[in-house]
């Protein structure tokens, strides 16, 4: 039906002016897009070649900054250790929102999904900058939840400034996402396939495992990739719950570029993630669309 | 049986913790505000306006919240316009490229935000656009593009498309049709995308960080008082902002789900 329409609207009416009109509506996105996300993408990759002399920016083709970044150890180490975070902050986001996106999708009536689904998308829109530092106060030593647990004589529990700490962050930043995309793909699971398995006495747990699993795999791939990209890049949660020590990838960005001014040496970094996430992207989709071939 | 129910509840059980978690920040933030002490402390000591008088009368908020407010209008109609153009053209046509022209329209949401602040603002200072308003602007167009597109998009997807080239077939032109079958069709849709846009530049910090210089927003003097010691200020501002941000992402979800009932029946009368 779609093509119906894409192959019969000018048949009535003179080219010229229907050209004008795709033209109207199609190249806004084109310009803006091209002259305001592409060309400063291309341009980082050219100032990574640039070069800072007596404290100004030099246009360059100088390899000195790759050279520099990449053969400081503490520079590999953050890239592997924000790849580690990353990948820690997306598994574990994925476990945790896996039986609330499961309980949503099979466990709930419809008024109780779309309310759901709302007290999902309204905190994901909501100023994760403030809840954060919500969770500071929560967290820090003498905050809310070490005086409610030392009632109870527990604690104090030390979680600003470690990694647990970013760790409630990044859940904080992706949580809803994943529960809601997971939720997306578990509804579209087939529940025949659900009661076939169980009746052939397949266990529960072996149902979620070897059906529900595998054939909401798209969803929940995709989930946990998104999860990534978002605590990969993110900022906010390690300086302010991870305190900075150890560093990110973000963090080391914002340090160069606040000490000496190096801006190439933070469009190197830039860079590199920029590479990593396409390349963690990339092969995130060729799993979650891959179609095992044994069962043609 | 009972195991079957245990189970059930065990798992609604463990949604309702994904919630608390998710909402405990946001109620903290409210109780705070009005709390009198400097601390967070437990119990609470009283109630008090105090912190929203201060920030009321310390400069640099209100114009921060003016800034925000006035960028994030300007942004949401831009960007819903380009996002509905997007939409429609994707909608419409098949053309060489169309999978790059998609990937400018989705992608910037995909590069964390630091680093799309980060070459912004090295692009924009070549060519002396940084440090005012309308740079926080063109910056925003760009991240929010992919969120008016997408819910615009969703909502094309459920028109008839004979229902255009029934037009046509009437004798109207490709314009006439656009102004009275698909905007009206998708109009809910454009509300929404104008709220969540709205809600989208209001609350990004980073990169209005980078290219706003001087000209602070709302979030970017949240920032800035985070590098400070603890006050609970910020509490009594994130009060204001998470306000503003959820009434206008409610707004788009109602705009929505009010419009999902009316599709349906001009769909299925179409068919």
């Amino acid at each position: 039906m779609a093509d119906k329409a894409l192959t019969q609207p000018t048949a009535g009416t003179a080219a010229r002016n229907v050209d004008g009109y795709a033209l109207f509506w199609g190249l806004p996105l084109a310009l803006w897009q091209l002259v305001f996300f592409v060309a400063p993408l291309v341009f980082l990759v050219v100032m990574t070649f640039w070069t800072v002399k007596n404290f100004r920016l030099t246009p360059d083709f100088d390899t000195v900054n790759w050279v520099n970044m990449f053969s400081k150890g503490y520079v590999i180490d953050t890239y592997f250790r924000t790849l580690w975070y990353g990948a820690l902050g997306a598994v574990v986001c994925s476990v945790l929102a896996f039986p609330a996106s499961y309980a949503l999708a099979f466990k709930a009536s419809p008024v109780v999904q779309r309310i759901g689904l709302f007290m999902l998308i309204t905190p994901f829109f909501t100023s994760y900058l403030v809840r954060i530092y919500s969770w500071q106060a929560v967290v820090s030593d003498n905050g809310v939840l070490n005086n409610l647990l030392g009632v109870f004589g527990l604690g104090p529990f030390n979680i600003l400034g470690t990694l647990l700490g970013t760790m409630v962050g990044y859940i904080t930043l992706t949580l809803p996402l994943v529960i809601l995309l997971q939720f997306f793909s578990l509804s579209g699971v087939d529940r025949n396939y659900i009661e076939a398995a169980q009746n052939l006495g397949c266990g529960r747990l072996r149902t979620v495992f070897l059906v529900i699993i595998p054939l909401a795999k798209t969803g929940i791939i995709l989930a946990g990739t998104f999860a990534f990209i978002l605590c990969f890049g993110d900022l906010v949660s390690p300086t302010s719950l991870g305190s900075s020590k150890p560093p990110t990838l973000s963090i080391l960005i914002v340090d160069t570029v606040k000490q000496g001014n190096n801006w190439p040496r933070a469009a190197v970094v830039a860079l590199m993630m920029v590479l990593t996430l396409i390349v963690v992207a990339f092969t995130a989709i060729f799993f979650a669309y891959r179609v095992k071939k044994e069962k043609t | 049986m009972s195991a079957d129910r245990l189970i059930a509840y065990a798992l609604r059980g463990w949604f309702l913790v994904a919630l608390f978690f998710i909402f405990v920040p946001i109620i903290i933030n409210f109780i705070y505000s009005f709390s009198p002490s400097r601390f967070p402390t437990l119990p609470l000591g009283g109630f008090s306006t105090g912190w929203y008088e201060l920030i009321l009368n310390e400069a640099p908020v209100p114009r921060a919240f003016g800034n925000s407010l006035k960028a994030g209008v300007i942004v949401a109609v831009i960007s819903t316009f380009i996002g509905f153009a997007a939409a429609y053209t994707d909608y419409r046509y098949r053309f060489l490229g169309k999978n790059f022209y998609l990937a400018l329209a989705l992608l910037p949401p995909t590069i964390p935000v630091l680093i799309l602040g980060l070459v912004m603002l090295m692009f924009l200072s070549r060519v002396s656009l940084v440090g005012e308003l309308y740079s926080v602007v063109l910056a925003h167009v760009v991240y929010c593009i992919p969120f008016a597109m997408a819910l615009i998009r969703l909502r094309l997807a459920q028109m008839n498309p004979d229902l255009e080239s029934a037009a046509w077939n009437l004798g109207a032109n490709s314009w006439r049709a656009m102004r009275e079958v698909i905007v009206p069709f998708t109009l809910p849709s454009i509300f929404a995308a104008l709220a969540l846009t709205m809600a989208v530049s209001f609350d990004e910090y980073l990169i209005a960080f980078f290219v706003g210089g001087l000209t602070e927003t709302l979030p970017v003097r949240v920032l800035a008082l985070l590098q400070g010691q603890v006050s609970p200020r910020i509490n009594a501002i994130g009060s204001v902002v998470f306000t503003i941000s959820m009434s206008l992402v409610i707004l788009a979800q109602i705009l929505l789900l009010t419009r999902r009932s009316g599709g349906r029946s001009i769909a299925a009368g179409g068919k």
